[in-house]
């Protein structure tokens, strides 16, 4: 078994080393050698993850410590590793996605003058999120996840010459710290209570912890350790309402978008309620919650995608409902389902974004997708392999997102947990919805009329409501010059394009079998006898074949239909009628341009409610702290009491004398008062 | 009646200091020409020889000495050497901002030996009188050095505030000395606490006393509501000197707690655990919201010292829980481990101020760290390493620290404390983060290079780099504060 | 017969009388050193008065430590008066608010 642990050790290690040399040494190594060391790092991880993969499908799992940070009261701090069918499955994908985005970036960013710490910021990133999977314990599953976020808040605001981006990833940092703390406070009340932050031990407690309830307020423990950590999750994987801060990111470079906002960190979250299902099996009420969060934002977020014009924001915004999906899926027990997604999405979504990218740079960095138009001549290999990635998104039959999505929705017809009508009823509107702004997309920009290379006077001008500094600074503000055309992306952007467009068409047909109906997630994934789960779907499953055959005749693919025809109708044939819609409809087409004003009511009703909470608490710090601005508008409390704090130092030594002997007495009363 | 020769070897390491210090003043005076250098050197070779003094006469065991007013044991022996450590690279860093000044004179280095000699008093008191003498002996040596600057009226300000102060805090103290006395009928730590044991003590007396003892402490500490010397003392002194009193003289004031509360006043635990219980959830709170609304760093970080000491004394006091004293030795052990990692990252803090500081420029406001990251990215990212160290985000030994006292709390008990510490502590991110925003996003506004002894550069480089280390090493240190304790209780 | 708690309220009220004197007092500086004195000499009080009920020396050895200790703390103060006076031109309570927030 020692042999296998060096192996294990190499995966996060290797991108690491290479992170380390691209970051501190990457003046002597140079452009070359800084995307050499870390693509080099990261194969590393990817043949080694491979390796472990054969090594876990022939039985062997691994369990168990590698160090021993430290010894506090009775718990140890550990790293250590669980290797088992799920951590693999989540290596493979983390690694294979990180390395096909570091040869894209090649091509990306070529150039950019941060090149080398860019690269670094990416192999960092991998070596967080592999510790994060690889995990066995709490602890250091809170490290990785703080240090992806930590990571991500460098790689949004790579870019720090833009103001806009130096926004967005304050955002979403201060998003995802609420996150973190509801995270953290979960974590803090398994400790409490278990005693240990080792998974198996705290698993073997699950049944003990969830007759418990908790001191003081009575509350069922175990329910309220799930939708604590599940908090954590909301913010990690933007789940309504802390998903403010993923579409604001895609100030970051598309790479990032791709690796870190669409196939790996996002999806941290869903691995970790995976990961604690034996948790969240047992708490009911944790799982309705979980249910009626994701349907709302798989639904919901739709919606938004179809008015947007950002080609990056749409996909955002899909990204955003696919995650909901897979919530949903948590959420009425089909974890493996949810796993199962989140797999095939990775692919297919990172396809996409890295297309929308090759599209940009086709684009000289215009991003507005009304400039667009008829690229499919310029752009064939993006094109087709785009097209591969929205028929999976939308879950064409035979496209690995059919399998995925269309066990996603079995599962929640079976289901019969609190909220499950609701979310049926989501997520059967979210596939059309899902499958009209995808090809709204397609169509706007590979068919139809060539649109760029003229004088666009309005195209910067896409995102209305509070988001007024987004208006992308100078160095943005190329696109094609009129008469110039876009071309076809080098072949370090190409060949990722069609590596990923593989398992995007292909993957959930070969793997179907074995992660859903088979036992590849036995032991590790658990289901109560109380929930339906997937058992139902593989009573009736007859093969990947079959399931496709009659998948056709299903309700979910006559929408996805009806989406696209809709999209072409609107798109291709009669562009008029949108406009004529977006007119006849001006109020519910202002509420989704405006995101529901959730960003505006988030502030309004922090402000005046839940003050340290959620968004008006990085409202008050963005403005009122970070900034340094005086507390201006709707005073915020923090920055208030700050400031009246200060009124106390008055800086007269008899009012600090005063102040001391006030102290004693207070001191003195409460003893006296006790006694 | 016979007279005895006490045992001079465990108090080596004090008197070799007090000789030194005589040496010295007189050195100094006859070698006028070249005092300030030899005053210097002088000083930090008997710090440094005191160290290995102490080392040597490390017994391991409790050792009593003149009449049981001196004690020596391993936590006196480690906090003692962080103290030596401490004020060595306080003065090593503070020597080129007081050249700058026109302030390096030798009676500086002479009065920062006697601060220490207080100190290792202090440490090392088993009764009232040494623990008062090694107060004064620190405290008004403090003092002198916050008006070293002669000629600055901040300076002078901040000296005379610290010294009413002071001087009032020390009454205090002084008043509850004698109460514990009259109640106890013993000045001797050891005595007080066999006089409570055998609950021969007069209640109300003691109690009494045991507030007024109390508030001297936290006085020391700067926590909420004897923290208003904080701000402004760090303020106007002269930041070498800032340096010196954020750093050394929290470990004597967490000794002279230790000593004066779990040595002698242990058995009635829970009652000072109340009164520290108010105080701490007061400095946590006020520490963090008043960070937020400064401009100035030195200010911002005496409102976070005020913050930090707050979660300090969350170890201190999660030691007794309803008579149970599992916890004890766990929770005092956090408090230490987060006093010497305050220090750490303290130095390291107002070590960067002196480092961008220069003859007729004090860094002293949040915009001076502008765009930092472009005139010298390794500094920028040490900093950074001490922002997020203070700020608890993991990795860093900061977060350990505030780990290890927030477990001892929640071990005893207290969630609502927990809770209120770490929803703060989310809260003082912010300013943390706020210095690091700066340092990477914004423009400078002075693009001077920064100019530094090669020594004061790897130090600091080795200062920003052991607070990555010891947190991704933690255990060490942990280890030795519980060791220290456990060998001495 | 005067008892212990005669000495003890003595000492109690000039200990309070002093730190009325600091906080209340917001115009000369050495009325504030005198104030300070004054507590230190209320202590003092306090312990010989223990001392002597106790019967134990210790209290009174204390006592003179305290007077040398205050003697000190004295020359320290009115060397910052003076620095002050020097730089500032006044020994006003009032005007030490430069420092402040």
């Amino acid at each position: 078994m020692s042999d296998m642990k060096a192996i294990y050790l190499l995966v996060p290690l290797a991108p690491l080393a290479g992170a380390i040399l691209a970051g501190l040494f990457g003046k002597q190594i140079g452009r070359a050698g800084a995307h050499v060391v870390t693509i080099l790092g990261v194969a590393i991880a990817f043949v080694a993850s491979l390796f472990i993969y054969q090594d876990v499908a022939a039985g062997n799992t691994f369990n168990g410590t590698v160090y021993t940070w430290m010894q506090a009261g009775g718990i140890d701090f550990e790293v250590g590793f669980l290797i088992d069918s799920l951590t693999v499955m989540m290596m493979l994908v983390v690694t294979f996605v990180s390395l096909m985005v570091h040869i894209y970036t090649i091509g990306y960013m070529s150039e950019d003058p941060g090149y080398q710490r860019f690269f670094s910021y990416i192999s960092l990133f991998t070596f967080s999120m592999l510790m994060l999977v690889m995990s066995n314990n709490f602890l250091q599953l809170f490290f990785g996840w703080e240090a992806v976020g930590l990571v991500s808040y460098l790689l949004i605001g790579f870019w720090y010459e833009r103001p806009t981006a130096i926004y967005a990833n304050m955002k979403a940092f201060l998003v995802n710290r609420v996150g973190d703390f509801g995270f953290l406070l979960g974590i803090g009340l398994v400790a409490a209570y278990a005693g240990s932050l080792d998974y198996a031990e705290v698993f073997a407690k699950a049944k003990e912890l969830s007759v418990t309830e908790m001191a003081v307020t009575g509350w069922p423990l175990l329910t309220a350790i799930c939708i604590c950590l599940f908090i954590g999750a909301m913010g990690k994987s933007a789940q309504v309402p802390l998903h403010v801060w993923l579409p604001d990111s895609m100030e970051g470079p598309t790479p990032i978008s791709a690796l870190i906002h669409a196939a790996t960190m996002v999806t941290a979250g869903i691995f970790m309620v995976a990961r604690m299902s034996p948790l969240f099996e047992l708490s009911d009420t944790a799982l309705s919650f979980v249910l009626v969060i994701g349907a709302t934002t798989a639904l919901f977020m739709g919606f938004l995608g179809i008015v947007q014009n950002d080609i990056k924001r749409v996909v955002a915004y899909s990204t955003l409902s696919q995650l909901g999906y897979m919530t949903v899926a948590l959420g009425v027990s089909a974890y493996s389902a949810a796993v199962f997604h989140l797999m095939t999405h990775a692919f297919f979504k990172a396809l996409l974004f890295l297309g929308a990218g090759s599209v940009i740079i086709g684009m000289h960095h215009d991003q507005d997708m009304r400039n667009m138009g008829g690229l499919r001549k310029y752009m064939p290999i993006t094109w087709i392999t785009s097209l591969l990635g929205s028929l999976a998104l939308i879950g064409f039959p035979f496209f690995s997102g059919f399998y995925s999505k269309d066990s996603i929705i079995e599962a929640v017809h079976s289901s019969t947990i609190a909220g499950s009508g609701y979310a049926m009823f989501c997520v059967l509107l979210g596939v059309f919805i899902t499958a009209f702004y995808s090809f709204r997309m397609y169509f706007l920009v590979f068919h139809g009329d060539e649109r760029f290379g003229k004088a666009h006077d309005h195209a910067h001008h896409d995102h209305h409501g509070d988001h007024d500094d987004e208006e992308p600074s100078a160095d943005h503000h190329h696109g094609l010059a009129p008469g110039q055309k876009p071309h076809e992306s080098p072949w370090v952007v190409t060949l990722p394009l069609v590596l990923l467009a593989v398992p995007s068409v292909l993957i959930g047909f070969f793997t179907i079998d074995p992660m859903l109906f088979g036992e590849w997630f036995k032991g590790v994934i658990l289901v109560g006898d109380n929930h339906v789960g997937l058992r139902e779907l593989a009573a009736n499953y007859h093969g990947p074949v079959g399931m496709a055959i009659h998948g056709l005749q299903t309700a979910p693919f006559w929408l996805a239909m009806g989406g696209v025809a809709l999209a072409w109708f609107f798109y291709m044939k009669r562009p008029d009628i949108p406009a004529a819609i977006q007119r006849t409809f001006k109020p519910i087409h202002t509420l989704l341009e405006n995101k529901y004003y959730f960003d505006r009511f988030n502030e309004i009703f922090f402000a005046a409610g839940a003050r340290l909470l959620g968004r008006g608490l990085w409202k008050a710090g963005d403005q009122a702290l970070i900034d340094g601005v005086a507390v201006n508008g709707s005073a915020r409390l923090v920055g208030w009491v700050a400031q009246m704090s200060r009124l106390f130092q008055t800086g007269h030594l008899y009012q600090y004398a005063f102040m001391m002997i006030i102290g004693v007495f207070v001191l003195l009363t409460y003893w006296f008062n006790r006694g | 009646m016979n007279f005895v020769v006490p045992d001079f070897y465990p108090a080596a390491a004090e008197i070799f200091v007090a000789v030194m210090a005589l040496v010295i003043m007189l050195a100094s005076t006859f070698a006028r020409s070249v005092a300030r250098n030899l005053a210097y050197l002088l000083t930090q070779a008997t710090l440094i020889a005191a160290a290995f003094i102490t080392i040597f006469t490390m017994e391991g065991e409790v050792v009593h000495t003149f009449s049981n007013l001196f004690i020596s044991d391993l936590l006196g022996d480690v906090l003692k050497l962080m103290i030596y450590f401490s004020t060595a690279i306080a003065l090593l860093y503070g020597r080129g901002y007081l050249a700058d000044r026109k302030i390096d004179k030798p009676e500086y280095y002479l009065l920062a030996l006697l601060m220490t000699l207080g100190m290792m008093v202090m440490v090392t008191a088993n009764h009232m009188l040494p623990m008062y003498i090694g107060l004064e002996m620190m405290s008004l040596a403090l003092y002198t050095m916050v008006a070293f600057d002669r000629d600055s009226a901040r300076s002078t300000e901040a000296a005379m505030k610290y010294f009413v102060l002071g001087a009032l805090a020390s009454g205090l103290l002084l008043y509850g000395m004698s109460m514990v006395y009259g109640a106890t009928g013993t000045l001797e730590f050891s005595g007080v606490a066999q006089a409570l044991y055998n609950q021969t003590a007069n209640q109300t007396v003691l109690m009494f006393g045991v507030v007024f003892l109390v508030a001297g402490i936290c006085f020391k500490l700067g926590v909420v509501p004897f923290h208003m010397w904080v701000p402004d003392v760090y303020q106007g002194a002269p930041t070498a000197v800032t340096l010196v009193i954020a750093t050394a003289p929290k470990l004597a004031a967490f000794a002279m707690a230790v000593r004066l509360l779990i040595w002698a006043l242990f058995d009635i635990a829970e009652e000072w655990q109340m009164m520290l219980m108010l105080v701490a959830a007061a400095s946590i709170v006020l520490g963090n919201l008043a960070a937020i609304a400064q401009q100035n760093i030195k200010r911002m970080l005496a409102y976070s010292g005020i913050s930090h000491m707050g979660f300090m004394l969350l170890g201190l006091l999660a030691g007794v829980v309803e008579g149970d004293r599992h916890f004890a030795l766990n929770a005092y052990s956090s408090a230490m481990f987060y006093a010497i990692s305050y220090v750490i990252m303290s130095l390291a803090s107002f070590g960067m101020l002196i480092l961008l500081s220069r003859a007729g420029f004090e860094a002293e406001n949040i915009d001076d760290f502008k765009g930092l990251n472009k005139r010298s990215s390794w500094y920028a990212l040490m900093m950074l390493f001490v922002m997020f160290s203070m700020a608890g985000v993991p990795f860093f030994i900061g977060f350990f620290a505030k780990l290890s006292v927030l477990q001892a709390v929640v071990a005893a008990g207290y969630f609502w404390l927990a809770v209120l510490a770490v929803v703060m502590s989310v809260i003082g991110a912010f300013y943390y983060l706020r210095v690091v925003k700066v340092m990477y996003f914004d423009e400078p506004v002075d693009s001077s290079p920064i100019h530094a002894a090669p020594e004061v550069r790897v130090m600091l480089s080795a200062n920003g780099l052991a607070i990555a280390a010891l947190g991704l090493a933690p255990q060490a240190l942990m280890s030795l504060c519980a060791f220290a304790l456990l060998r001495s209780l | 017969m005067l008892s212990l708690s005669h000495f003890l309220i003595l000492g109690a009220i000039l200990f309070a009388i002093s730190v009325v004197g600091i906080f209340l007092n917001r115009k000369n500086l050495i009325v504030l050193l005198m104030a300070i004195e004054l507590m230190l000499l209320s202590v003092n009080m306090n312990f010989v008065a223990f001392s002597h009920y106790l019967g134990d020396i210790a209290g009174q050895v204390f006592v003179f430590f305290i007077l040398t200790v205050a003697a000190a703390e004295s020359a320290i103060g009115l060397a910052i008066l003076i620095v002050m006076f020097r730089n500032m031109r006044t020994i006003h309570v009032d005007d030490l608010d430069s420092l402040k927030g």
